[in-house]
């Protein structure tokens, strides 16, 4: 039993779903390959080892290589283990891209809203629709205040202020710009 | 003496302290992870100088592996992804009601581990300042070689996957004008590729937005907050006992350390497996062994100051935290490579000394704080997730106020959220990158006394590096031979 702990932590089971991943690199791979010629700058005269277009040569010469080998070994395996679970686990891929559609909203909500405003709302909204209630909201009214005041009023990170702080009097613009 | 007085300034103490407990809590809270949390913090540090914005990193990256036992032992679930053996002996103790003695046992091997590592590398410190100098550009091409296929190599299992991963980085950093001729590679006619791919981005989002979107897609898993009476201290004191398994230990974290790509697992699992088999009653092992905690953290705390080693001697990273750090250094021109060890050793003693401090100081707030800490345990983890995503932002954006560059990092979020759920490593993109960019580098600065390809090992370092790489894809095709015939 120890055994088998320590091996499965080592070499954990490959997954029917890697074909996946085998099939794009492989195919980025060959796209990248072709593209070489017009990509890159060949310069009369000069060896290949000086040329600016040798390494990445060599980068995607090496994601050929094994680009290829992980895809025969993946249709070898898909060969033996079949395809089961293969449609559920895209379909868990595919939750995760609604998450990053409220991450690029958050981007382009912070130029305009400003960091403070921006933050609370996305830390809120999100929340809830986690399916959070009662304290929890409150926890990331917080959470989202917190991260403001670290970063930007602490730590003084450059974030720019939003447009909507022109809204404000210029003492008060002042600070949300420069703290919030 | 100015090492010490670099560490009396009141800015490198707060970082010490802010690093010691914020590393100690997040790698409390499963999921968070020290990379999610220097990833993050990477950009601010940026504005600091180079000795605190490094004691800052480096306290998170040490003193997280202290946090990460507490649910390794309490939940069996461990806090980070190098406390996943403490689990074996850990929970044990814990059902039969010792947590305290367990987390008393882990603490004090992790200190030991730290403490000796840091110990070895400044008795080994005048060594590497004789050797250093023998390392120029083919020396550190070699190595850097060496260390791209070290990567491939220790991912035994997805070899064929991290070398598919690795060249990806090595492309990644060859996008953008180069450095000679100023000629564009791979900028498809996009201005914003001109400047190739942030390393910063990049890190960002294959760690800290992967991370949160693992969280997000997930299930919550909330757990009920578990309790921790008796005395931790008497634990750490029998850590003691168990000096010989700590020693080996800490031998092994130090050698998996300095070798590039290898790292904490490797290392917990050669001193588990060696402590076991050493062991009058192996069979105690994975069913509360003290012996078996000692073995597993004292290697894993060992390996952060010894994996400084490639990268302050060779300005070479082993691994995805110290490639994070390698940028600090480049921010403020402080080039780790050679002559660190001979123009500002003063500088990588007050690296040490820091290290040192700072696992006193996380010694001490693991103790104290054990308990207020068992509250983030029970945070569920999709709030996190919806919490390292608002952090993920602000570690992008405040790069260069770029909404393309949070894009990207969402892509790269993205490509990372997939390697998790696939079981396949992200750590050889990022070390594709830094060290694909060495490689070209040095292998341009070395072709003025390249003539024939024997110019490349005609010095004894040069010997050495080759000949070890040839050993390792040797021994490697060897395993992968052995291991087919096994199976036919």
């Amino acid at each position: 039993m120890m055994t088998d702990r320590l091996d499965e932590a080592l070499h954990p089971p490959h997954r029917p779903a890697e074909i996946v991943f085998a099939v794009a690199s492989f195919a980025i791979a060959v796209v990248l390959a072709l593209r070489w010629g017009a990509e890159t700058t060949w310069v009369a005269g000069q060896p290949l080892r000086r040329q600016p277009g040798l390494w990445p040569a060599v980068a995607i010469g090496g994601m050929l290589a094994f680009g290829t080998a992980e895809l025969l070994a993946c249709v070898g395996r898909l060969r033996r283990q079949g395809t089961r679970g293969l449609p559920a686990e895209i379909a868990g891929w595919m939750r995760a891209v609604e998450y990053l559609g409220w991450f690029m909203a958050y981007v382009w909500l912070v130029p305009l809203a400003g960091y403070l405003p921006a933050t609370v709302a996305f830390c809120l909204l999100l929340t809830a629709r986690l399916g959070y209630r009662g304290g929890w909201l409150w926890a990331a009214a917080a959470t989202g205040a917190a991260i403001v005041v670290l970063f930007k009023a602490i730590l003084a990170v450059r974030i720019p202020g939003g447009a909507a702080y022109e809204l404000f009097p210029p003492a008060v613009r002042n600070f949300l710009v420069f703290y919030l | 003496m100015q090492a010490f007085a670099t560490v009396g300034r009141p800015d490198v103490i707060l970082a010490m302290i802010a690093g010691a407990a914020g590393g100690v809590t997040i790698g409390a809270i499963p999921g968070v992870g020290p990379p999610v949390a220097i990833a993050i913090l990477l950009p601010a540090t940026f504005g600091m100088d180079p000795i605190v914005g490094l004691t800052l990193l480096l306290g998170i990256y040490g003193s997280s592996l202290y946090g990460g036992a507490i649910p390794a032992i309490l939940l069996n679930t461990p806090g980070t992804a190098v406390n996943a053996m403490t689990t074996y002996d850990g929970w044990p103790l814990t059902q039969r009601g010792e947590a305290p003695r367990a987390l008393g046992l882990a603490y004090g091997a992790s200190f030991a581990g730290g403490m000796i590592a840091i110990l070895a590398l400044a008795v080994f410190a005048p060594v590497l300042a004789r050797v250093a100098p023998m390392f120029g550009s083919r020396e550190i091409f070699l190595a850097a070689c060496l260390g791209m296929v070290m990567v491939v190599v220790v991912h035994r299992g997805r070899s064929l996957a991290a070398g598919a991963l690795l060249f990806f980085g090595v492309f990644l950093a060859t996008v953008g004008y180069e450095p000679v001729r100023y000629t564009a590679r791979y900028t498809f006619g996009q201005s914003w590729l001109s400047s190739g791919v942030d390393l910063i981005v990049v890190v960002l989002g294959l760690f800290a937005i992967a991370q949160a979107l693992d969280l997000l897609a997930g299930r919550d898993e909330a757990a009920a907050r578990p309790k921790v009476e008796g005395s931790i201290l008497a634990g750490v004191a029998e850590t003691l006992r168990h000096g010989r398994v700590a020693a080996t230990g800490s031998g092994y974290g130090v050698a998996m350390g300095i070798i590039p790509g290898v790292g904490e697992f490797m290392a917990q699992f050669l001193s588990y497996a060696t402590a076991r088999g050493l062991s009058r009653s192996p069979d105690r092992f994975g069913k509360g062994a003290p012996e078996g905690i000692v073995a597993s953290e004292s290697a894993n705390n060992s390996v952060p100051p010894a994996a400084l080693v490639p990268l302050l001697a060779l300005g070479i990273p082993g691994e995805e935290l110290t490639a994070m750090m390698l940028s600090v250094f480049y921010v403020h021109n402080v080039i780790p490579g050679p002559a660190l060890f001979q123009t500002k050793m003063d500088f990588v003693y007050a690296l040490y000394l820091t290290l040192a401090v700072m696992n006193v100081a996380a010694l001490a707030f693991v103790i104290a704080f054990t308990r207020p800490m068992l509250r983030l345990i029970a945070v569920p983890t999709r709030f996190l997730g919806m919490g390292i995503l608002a952090l993920s932002f602000v570690g992008v954006y405040s790069i260069r106020n770029s909404v393309t560059d949070c894009a990207v990092a969402a892509a790269f979020g993205f490509l990372g959220f997939l390697l998790k759920r696939l079981d396949l490593p992200a750590v050889p993109v990022i070390l594709g990158m830094v060290l694909g960019r060495i490689a070209e580098e040095k292998f341009r600065t070395s072709l003025p006394r390249i003539k024939t390809p024997w110019d490349w090992i005609d010095r004894p370092v040069a010997q050495a590096i080759f000949a070890a790489i040839v050993l390792v894809i040797g021994l490697h095709l060897w395993t992968l031979w052995r291991d087919f015939r096994r199976t036919a």
